[in-house]
Formats: structure tokens, sequence, C-alpha cells
């Protein structure tokens, strides 16, 4: 075990979250590489190497074809034996935006046994719009990310292809079941919320979902755009009680999971 | 084998795209559509078997959930359907036009392992559900499916069996022009025909030139001197003579301006000396001092014409253009916010109203909104602060101003080639995107009609320049080249000539990488292709340079090298095709005289006592499209990315209450700042553009005070956008409002550090020419020293008290106020900066202090807008008294107060405690307590009769002003 969690942040062609990612985990005691997934698919740099995986938010590849589809493809074809041992070593994995649309299409989340296929899908917003707006979230689940999280919590989120959808009931069903469902668009009191308090008409108001380990989770508002207090959209009314915001605690907790377990 | 791959929605899947389509068609008054849905098409060629190009559909074409798929080819070719209640419609991208999806396409594909595809194009098809006439089917195609400049609807009717992208490689034959022997009459008929925008004088120097040379000029000779001596280029008309009258004072005046630019703009810059400017006006962009280890830079660039006839394409790339400025500021900067300003005719005009050939303004500010929208936000760079004006007078010509901020270190400020150094160049290939319609309307080309774009209607690619931005930065940090530039207006041709002005350059044109065979030598150099920069490299770090593009994916070049010589010198293969002196090139052009004029004109004015209904009149000034919430274009836009946003464009209890100037923080976790606002009154101009220019100064400096920026830091940039300037009137106005952008800086302490113009902003409709106002955009940019101590416009906290700090003049001209009523009016306010600065200084001392709980500038719609929006913003109502606000001039009216524009003016809402610390800080200047913060949500002003003048319950202001664009 090294000094300090290490976390790999993937980046490639439109990733453009990975800085404020990279700061989010280095406030939190990591150490943070930033890497190309060239120098993966190369083997410049191992996987293995790392205790957290990230993939932040962008636009990879342009969204071509569809939101995450491209990146997706890519890593499931050529790193999916890989992820899926990190995986298997009980390590963790964090896909915020873009990410969680990359997890999502790689069939790595909600994650429905060994393979890599996509049962799930992130599709076009109801309004049919890009919507950067900031969302309150009701937490729920069981995920090592989110551990603690028992209020509402407030992140901005920023996508065109945000709306959660299953191919049936059952699937949402069994998410609702095993305890997948981690956030959940709503009110300011928890109560459940109509557009624009929904930005994006997910099924069940969903906003982020985790596998059934609890160790992968897959959001698309952003908690590294609301680690900072002044962040808040609406700081300048609110007394400064911590330095951090909402956010910090999702970060802290998949660096003091891998501290527990990777002694 | 050509296939074709029908993406379709599976039943019950929700069709975003479909029902905004509909609505669209429901605009334009076709009521018999009930449904729409869209399918995405994609037709790949190359040696593929079913079964591979069924999977390349399943495992990356098709989403599992959503969607689902059908395959054709010639053997199952695809038979549209079509009956009286349904109809099909197929739209492509022309050939030539780049479509933005093929290329991930192609490497989904390879990643997928199937290497014989040859190309791939897209296109979608509408399934329009319900009774339309083959008339009303034109209609929707045109204004609503597509535009023919870059695409057109597929005929099912040919048989297509390729996609027909490989041409042959041209075959060489050099142009040369018969110059020096030409009479004037055909030096103007050579000029006209190429399309170079040379006037006789010009035409007469390169002759003269020639003539000592003792040999014609090849084509691409005088295309460069063309390009360069433009006046998108060259600045003609700001850096040429004028002859200037004017009246002041009932007297004509004459004056002989040589040089506008320099004895108003940059005059102001020299004289104000700030020791914090560290680069004005020889670079991409103005470079300030940001902290101990970073300097800051700033541009906005304009994009009026491209928007006009292609409004998505035209403002992605114009976006795209500015940060590649960014990008090629000194040795490079990261760009950290963008800042976009637009001018539209109202929304409302009807389709009957538009000039021919003129796209609806509605479907320009959709297009030019999502045109920012896809660039900003693809790239990551947040879009924080903007403003849009309407008028009819942009009916031909909208104006989009794109601006970006860029920040590097210290030390990479300065640029310098080396004699020996490469050229390369990186990023997107070349194509013939952006050659000027001369060349393919030649009739020489033998794919015109096929592979040919009209330049000036590109869209823009932001994946490769979000590449390029990264590999770029890498490089810089590795300090593995010397110099950089970017390719902006023309091309290669201007981005090489600049950097080898100095030293001279050599260039095999046969070397740059192109998107397709068959472009001639000329349209290599001229070619104004997105998402490429040049860079110097000396030889001895060219491996390592050519390496870290490699390892973004970004391709670079080596296409010449800087000789020494002070020539330029390009060759294709073997053949020399242009060798022009430099200095000839950069300094050889004729000064020009222009004329110009100016005379004040008398505007209608109100002429009884004004509103009798203030409530009303305050819902209809909410209501201005100039005033209204633009909340639906801001929304669009990414403007958290980076993390680093710190007062955001949206504020308050429920973040929808437009703040004044934006501040971001761009280095996580340092509390140092950065505020951007704007000061755009193009109404203020059609009275006075002496006025115009002090009040646009006045606006954005005020925004930057407002929020807690440093007075003492403001740096602003110009953007003239005027018509015409060879009409001695548009040249007039524009020289009064340079004299005011003078006295403004001077007066403001805010040196100008880059700036911009647009001439020539004029739609020509038979005999009949609509010019714009002559609109100045003032952008400005201030440091704040600490982001923690930042103020929003929202009021906090019922019991508070609310002040109006500032004179207020008898000044309605060019008010909304008065715009309700049809009217300009002529007592346009005027600023006294002096007074100004006293004003700006106290108040960022109270803020400082922390004594102030929110600030909003008064602008557009005066005190009343002011306060309301204060008021909605926080959700809270206020109750004033107008007797308190400190009024002076004659005939004082209800009406006067609360909408009169007058510059240099706050409202500010202060602690009951602390009132005594605020009244000390803000001694000496003008300051009226006119009433509290109250938790009842109306908001009420009692009048001068000190009975009630205005009484409106917050939500109703609120949807007053948010209802016009809620689109």
């Amino acid at each position: 075990m090294p000094k300090k969690p290490k976390v790999i942040v993937l980046r490639t062609a439109g990733t453009n979250c990975d800085e404020e990612t990279v700061f989010a985990f280095q406030q939190c005691g990591a150490d943070v590489d930033s890497v190309h997934i060239k120098q993966l698919c190369a083997k410049e740099i191992s996987l293995h190497d790392y205790h957290i995986l990230a993939i932040p938010g962008g636009f990879t590849y342009g969204d071509d074809i569809e939101s995450g589809r491209i990146l997706a493809n890519e890593l499931r074809v050529h790193l999916g034996g890989e992820i899926r041992k990190f995986i298997d070593d009980g390590k963790l994995i964090i896909g915020i935006c873009n990410g969680f649309q990359v997890l999502v299409k790689a069939g790595i989340l909600p994650g429905n046994g060994s393979s890599l296929a996509q049962s799930v899908s992130l599709t076009f917003n109801n309004s049919n719009k890009f919507e950067a707006r900031w969302s309150y979230l009701k937490p729920g689940g069981q995920c090592v990310w989110t551990e603690g999280i028992d209020h509402v919590v407030y992140f901005p989120v920023a996508h065109a292809e945000g709306k959660f959808v299953t191919p049936d009931d059952k699937i949402l069903r069994k998410l609702i079941d095993r305890n997948q469902i981690v956030f959940s668009y709503c009110e300011p009191d928890g109560a459940d919320p109509d557009y624009p308090d929904n930005p994006n008409g997910s099924y069940e108001n969903i906003a982020g979902i985790t596998d059934p380990t609890g160790r992968i989770l897959g959001l698309m508002p952003h908690p590294e755009r609301h680690f900072l207090f002044n962040q808040h959209p609406s700081w300048t009314r609110l007394k400064k009680t911590a330095k951090f915001g909402d956010g910090a605690r999702i970060f802290q907790n998949g660096v003091d999971y891998v501290k527990r377990k990777f002694k | 084998m050509l296939w074709r791959i029908e993406i379709k929605h599976k039943e019950g899947v929700f069709d975003a795209l479909g029902e905004d389509v509909e609505r669209s068609i429901i605009d334009l008054g076709i009521s018999s559509i009930y449904s729409v849905a869209v399918e995405n098409i994609f037709m790949v060629e190359g040696s593929l078997s079913k079964k591979q190009i069924q999977t390349i559909a399943d495992e990356l074409l098709v989403d599992p959930i959503t969607q689902t798929s059908a395959i054709y080819s010639h053997k199952n070719p695809y038979i549209p359907k079509e009956t009286k209640a349904y109809h099909e419609i197929e739209i492509a991208y022309n050939t030539g036009v780049m479509d933005p999806v093929e290329h991930s396409t192609l490497k989904g594909i390879k990643d997928l392992g199937f290497d014989g595809v040859a190309a791939v194009r897209t296109a979608r098809k509408y399934l329009i559900n319900g009774k339309a006439s083959q008339k009303d089917l034109a209609l929707i195609t045109d204004k609503v499916l597509a535009n023919k400049l870059i695409q057109h609807v597929v005929d099912h009717k040919v048989k297509q069996d390729t996609l027909n992208i490989k041409t042959a490689k041209d075959k060489f034959k050099l142009i040369v022009v018969d110059l020096i022997d030409a009479s004037d009459a055909k030096l103007k008929k050579i000029s006209e025909e190429g399309q170079l925008f040379l006037n006789l004088n010009e035409m007469k120097t390169i002759r003269d030139h020639f003539r000592k040379v003792g040999r014609n000029p090849i084509d691409c000779e005088l295309e460069t001197i063309a390009q360069t001596w433009s006046e998108h280029c060259y600045h003609k008309t700001f850096r040429g003579n004028i002859d200037y009258k004017y009246e002041e004072k009932g007297r004509i005046k004459v004056k002989n301006i040589s040089n506008l630019l320099k004895s108003t703009i940059a005059k102001a810059t020299f004289e104000l000396n700030k020791p914090w400017c560290v680069s004005v006006f020889h670079d991409n962009a103005g470079v300030v001092k940001f902290d101990s280890k970073d300097h800051i830079c700033f541009k906005v660039e304009t994009h009026n014409h491209p928007s006009a006839l292609e409004p998505f394409g035209g403002a992605n790339t114009g976006i795209g253009g500015v940060l590649r400025d960014i990008l090629g500021t000194g040795l490079g900067a990261k760009p950290v916010c963008n800042t976009d300003v637009f001018c539209f005719a109202p929304p409302e005009t009807s389709f009957d109203e538009l000039p021919a050939g003129t796209l609806h303004p509605k479907r320009v500010m959709k297009g030019v909104v999502a045109g920012v929208r896809d660039y900003g936000n693809k790239m990551g760079i947040p879009t924080v602060n903007g403003a849009i004006i309407f008028d009819k007078r942009y009916i031909g010509n909208p104006l989009v101003y794109c601006g970006s901020i860029g920040i590097m270190p210290k030390d990479k400020v300065y640029k310098k080639a080396k004699v020996g150094d490469l050229v390369v160049v990186a990023g997107g290939r070349t194509g013939r995107d952006g050659i000027h319609g001369a060349t393919f309307s030649s009739g020489e080309l033998t794919t015109e009609s096929e592979v040919v774009s009209s330049g000036a209607v590109q869209i823009g690619d932001p994946i490769q320049e979000k590449k390029v931005l990264d590999a770029l930065i890498k490089a810089r940090d590795l300090n593995l080249y010397t110099a950089v530039t970017d390719c902006g207006a023309g091309g290669l041709s201007s981005a090489v000539g600049e950097m080898g002005e100095e030293l001279g350059v050599s260039v095999n044109l046969e070397k740059v990488p192109l998107k397709y065979d068959g472009l001639k030598y000329m349209e290599i150099w001229i070619s104004e292709s997105q998402e490429r920069m040049v860079f110097s490299v000396s030889p001895e770090n060219i491996d390592k340079m050519l390496d870290v593009f490699a390892s973004e994916n970004v391709e670079a070049t080596v296409i010449g090298e800087f000789t020494g010589r002070k020539r330029l010198e390009i060759f294709y293969d073997d053949h020399q095709v242009c060798d022009l002196d430099m200095q000839f090139l950069y300094e050889g052009n004729p000064k020009i005289t222009k004329k110009a004029v100016w005379k004040q004109k008398q505007h209608k004015d109100l002429t009884k006592k004004g509103a009798a209904n203030l409530t009303q009149k305050l819902l209809d000034v909410l209501g201005h499209y100039n005033v209204c919430s633009k909340e639906w274009v801001i929304r669009q836009y990414d403007h958290e990315v980076q993390g680093s946003s710190i007062v955001k464009p949206l504020v308050g209890v429920n973040a929808d209450g437009p703040s004044d100037a934006s501040v971001i923080a761009p280095k996580l976790g340092s509390k140092k700042g950065i505020a951007v606002s704007n000061g755009i009154n193009a109404r203020f101009g059609m009275i006075d553009p002496f006025w115009m220019a002090m009040s646009c100064v006045d606006e954005a400096v005020r925004q930057i005070v407002s929020v807690g920026g440093n007075l003492e830091r403001i740096a602003i940039l110009d953007n003239f956008c005027w018509g015409n300037p060879d009409k001695p009137d548009r040249l007039g106005s524009m020289v009064r409002a340079a004299e005011g952008c003078y006295k403004a800086a001077i007066g403001y302490g805010t040196p100008f550090i880059s700036g911009k113009d647009s001439l020539y902003n004029e739609y020509a409709e038979g005999k009949k020419s609509i010019a714009i106002p002559g609109t100045l955009l003032i952008s400005a940019m201030g440091i704040v020293d600490n982001v923690g101590k930042c103020v929003t416009m929202d009021f906090k906290k019922a019991g508070n008290l609310i002040y109006v700090i500032g004179n207020t003049y008898d000044e309605l001209g060019g008010s909304i106020y008065l715009d309700t009523y049809g009217l300009l009016g002529n007592t346009v306010p005027q600023a006294n900066p002096k007074k100004a600065m006293k004003t700006f200084a106290a108040l960022s001392k109270a803020i400082k202090g922390g004594f102030v709980s929110a600030s909003h500038d008064c602008s557009e719609g005066g005190i009343a807008v002011a306060l309301s929006e204060m008021a909605f913003a926080g959700g809270l109502g206020a109750n004033v008294a107008l007797n308190k606000v400190v009024y002076k001039g004659k005939d004082k009216r209800n009406d006067k107060i609360l909408f009169a524009e007058s510059n240099s003016r706050f409202i500010v809402e202060v602690e009951p405690k602390r009132q005594k610390k605020f009244e000390q800080t803000l001694k000496g200047v003008s300051l009226g307590l006119i009433g509290q913060v109250q938790s009842d949500p109306i908001v009420t002003m009692y009048g001068l009769d000190k009975t009630i003048c205005v009484n409106a319950n917050i939500e109703e202001l609120k949807e007053a002003w948010q209802r016009p664009l809620r689109w």
C-alpha cells in the first residue's frame, strides 16, 4: 500500500472536467494521475496500479452517435478484461456526467453479472435542450461513495442526455430492490419534483446509481462543482460554516474507503 | 459497398427532437401536422459483410435500450413511403461540408476491429404525420429542417452507390495574372472578378511594384496581398486618413485624422500607461497581470456575416476562432471563460417583413445560441456572461460577438520565431472551406458542385480544437516551440505570413495535410479550414513536438521553415508559386482617405406628461426584449465547467435574477478572481455615439464595481460594428464614438488592451440598404482580490435599507421606457467620469468593508427595473419613496425618476446595523435612502406626491420579465 490512495482520472478527446476532478481527489488526500486512454491501451500505464478509476465529465469524441458511446465502445473492446479485474479486486469507480454515460453504455453500470452489456440508458432530456442548472438530490441506496449523506444535497447538472431510462419496469424494480438508486432529483424539501427540478425526465427521478457491490458510482450531477463553499449558486445568502460544499463528501468517502480496505 | 443504416426510436420512447421540430412547424402556421419522428441515418462505405455491418449497427450505432435499426444496401434499397397524411424528408450535408459525426464514427468502427471502412456520412430523416401540401413541405424544409448552403434534401430516386469522396490529386497549373500591362479599367476588373476587394489605388500600387520586379504576379501572390491588405486583416478604415466634418455648437468644424485607432483608442492606453498592462494591441489578445505567477488575456471577436447565412455554423466557428486567438496569444493561454453578445431583429418579426434572402430572426437566434452552446460546452469553457439586444435594423446583419479570457504563466507572454525554425501546422486538415466565391465559381474545379462549400458557412469541430488545446498546453510547458499563431481569416496565408514577417519564410504547400485531394495550391494557401494552429519549432525540438501532438491524437506536420531572407516563398512540389518581399506585403499598401460627417439629429420625444399607469408601464418595460430574462439562453450554456464560477449569470434565492458582472476564480483553491462585464447600448448611439461610448464604458465598469471588483484593475476592449464606412454619415458616427472611447478610457482609468472592428454591416435589398445602428460593445475584465467578498444583486433580508447611489438626471433619451412608445427622444444620458469614479471608489470601499448586502447597477429600464429585479431575485418585497432619489434637472417627474437610464447609479441594500459605517464610507457621494426591504412580496413605490405610483407583486413582476423569451 502506497502512502496515499492512488486515483486515475481517465481522459481522452473531449474530456473537460478532468482538472476539477483531479483537484477534488487531491484535496481529499489522494495521489492523482490524469491519464489519456491511449496510454492505457498501449500498456504504458497499468490500471492496476490504482485504487480508484474516475471518468470525468465532458463530451468524449463529441458525444457523436450518442453521449459516451464511443469511449464506452473503446473501453469495452480494449480494456474490458482490465476493468473486470479492477472491479473484482474490490476497487472503486466513479463516473460523473459523461463518465456516467460511459459506464452505462459500456455495461459497467448498473452491473449485471460478469459480462459488459448495456442494460439501461441515458438519453436526450425531455426538453431537448442542454440544461445547466442546480438540482436537489435525495440520497438513497447503498454505496461506498455516499456513506453518511443523509440529507438532500445540491449539485449542478449540465447535460443534454441525462434522462435515465430502462427497457422495462422489471429492471427498474430490481434497481430499487437492490438499493442501487443512490441519488434522485427532488424538490428542496425532498418531495417528488416536476421539471425543471427533474431536469431531464429521468424515470423515477433517477440521477445516480451504483452497482450491486456499492463500489461503482455513476451520476449525472457534478459533485466536483460543489466541492467548495463559494461554488454554491447562492453562497452570498448563506452563512459560511465550512470551506467545503456538499460534493466534497463523495470524494472523501472514496479516498477513505481505500485507506480502510487497502492498508 | 455502400450500406445504409437507419436508427429509430423504439416504440414508446419519447422523441424529444421530434417534439421540438413539431413545435417549430406549428410556429410556421401549419396546423395539420400532429406528430414528427426523427431517424438518424448512417451511410457506411467499405468492404463489409452483412454480418459485419450488423455488428457495427448493434454494438456501436444503436442504443439497445431506446433504439432499433434497419439495414439497406443496393441489393435491398430503401424505398420511402409517402401518402397524403404521411411524409418523409431526409436531410444530408452537402459533399465537402464537414460531417460532424464522421470522424468519431470511423474511430468507433475501427475500435471494433473493422478496418475496411472508407467513409461515413450521416443524414436525418423526418417522418411527418399529418396532411401537408408540397408547398407546406417545401416551407418546412426551408424554414425548419435544412439550410441549403450546407445541406440538401436526399432524393431517393437517384441511385447512390458510393459516397464519392475520392478525387484525383490536382494537376499543377501555374496561373499568372496579366497585371503589369493592365489599364486602370482592367485593374478594376481584375479586383472585382477576383473578389479581391482592392481599390484602384491599391491595384495600381501592386502593378507598379511588379513592374519594378519585372514580371507579372502569380495568382497566389495577388491573393496574399489582397488578404493582407483587406479591411479584415489590416483595418484600413481605422488606420487610414479621415477627413472629418462635424457640427459643434451650431458651427461646422473640420478635422483631419490620420489613424483613428492611434489617435483615440490606443492613445488612451499609452497615456494611462498602467504598469499592469503586459502586452497590448500587438498580439491576438491583450495581456494584463493576474497574480504572482500568471497573466490573463482577453479578446472579443465578431462573426457577423457567417452567422447571418448559417447561424449555427457562424456562431460555432466564431467561438472556435476567438478561442484560437487565446491559444495563440503569447506562447499560448488556456481559455477560462467565454462571453457572448448578440444583436438580432425582434423575434416576433412576421415572415412578410423579412427582406428577401434573410433568415427569420427567431431562427437566427436559435441557431446562434445552439452554435455557441455546442462549441463552448464541448470545449469545456464556461460561458459566464453576455447580453442580447434587439432592433429591427439587425434584420439582415445580426451581430455575434464572441469573447474569451485566457490564463498563461508569466514567462509565456512573448514569442519569437528564429531563423532555421521549422513551420508546423497542427490540428484539423485543410479543405476547400473558406475560399471565397471567386474560386469556386470560376468553373475550373472538376468536382466543384459536390466538393465545394461556400467558405462563409463552415461547421466547427470543437473536439478537434479541444485536442489542439490539450496538446498545445503540454508542448508549451515543455518549451517545445518558439512562436505560435492561429489560422483565422486568410488561413495559412495570414498565419504563416504574419509569423514570418520579420524573418521571411518558405513553405511547401504539398506537405499540408488535406481533407481530400484535388485542392489547387492557392486553395491550400488561403483556405480558412477551422481548428488549425501554426508553430515555429527549432529543429532539435521537432521530434518531441510531434510526439506530444501525437500523444493527443493531433496531426502535426512540418511544412516549411523560417529563412531570414525576408521573403515569402511558397512552393508546390518543385514549382515556386509565390516570391514576395515581406516589406512590400506588410508596409507597401497606400494609405486611403475617407470622408466622415457627424451631425446631431432631432428625434421625436414624448410630448405628454408620461404614463398614467406606471405599474403597467413597469411591466411593459420588464417585458421588453432588451430587458427581459435571458434564462432560456443562459441555461443552455455550461457556465460552471472548470468549477470556477463564483458570481453566476443568474443569482438569487431561486437562481433566476440577472447578475451584474460574472465572477470566476480560475485557479481552483485560490481566492483571486476575474470579473467580466459588458456595456452595450445602440439606442444611445442613435442619438449620439459619443455618449453611447461613454455610457458603455460606465456600464461595463460599474457592473464590475457592483460585484466587488478592484476599480484600479479594470481593462477594457472595444468592438465596433458599423455600416459601410465609405458612406460619410456612417463613418462620422464611428469617429464620434471613437472619440467617446478615448475620453471614457482616460476618465475611468481603464486602458483598452485589444479591440476589433466589423464594418460594412449593411443589407441591400433592391435599391434600399438597411444599415445596422452603429453598435459599440465595450467588454471589461477586472481583477477581484478576494472572491469571498463578492456581492450579488438579490435582496437578502426584510428590514434592510435600500439606497440609490448617484444622481438621476432628466435623461429619458434612448430609454427602454420611450421605446415602449416607439420613441427615441433626445436627452441621451451623459456621463461625468470624475464624479462617477468618486462614486465607484466609495462603493468599492463599502463592499470591501462588508457593509453592502446587495448591489445592482441601474441600466436599461432604470431604477424601476433594477429595484424589481433585486426584489424578485431575493424573493422579497420593497417599500420605497421616489422623492428620496437624488434628482438633478428640470421637470422632475415620477416616470423620469423610475425609467431614466442615467449613468453611474446603483441600488444597494444595507443592514440597519451597518447603516452608519456605510453612510460614512459614502460621504460626499449622492446618496438617497429610499426605503426598506420587506417580507411582504410586494414592490410599492410612493411617487413625488407621496401617493402610491407603482404597486405590484414580485411574482407578477417576475412573470412579466420571464415570459417573453421563455421558449
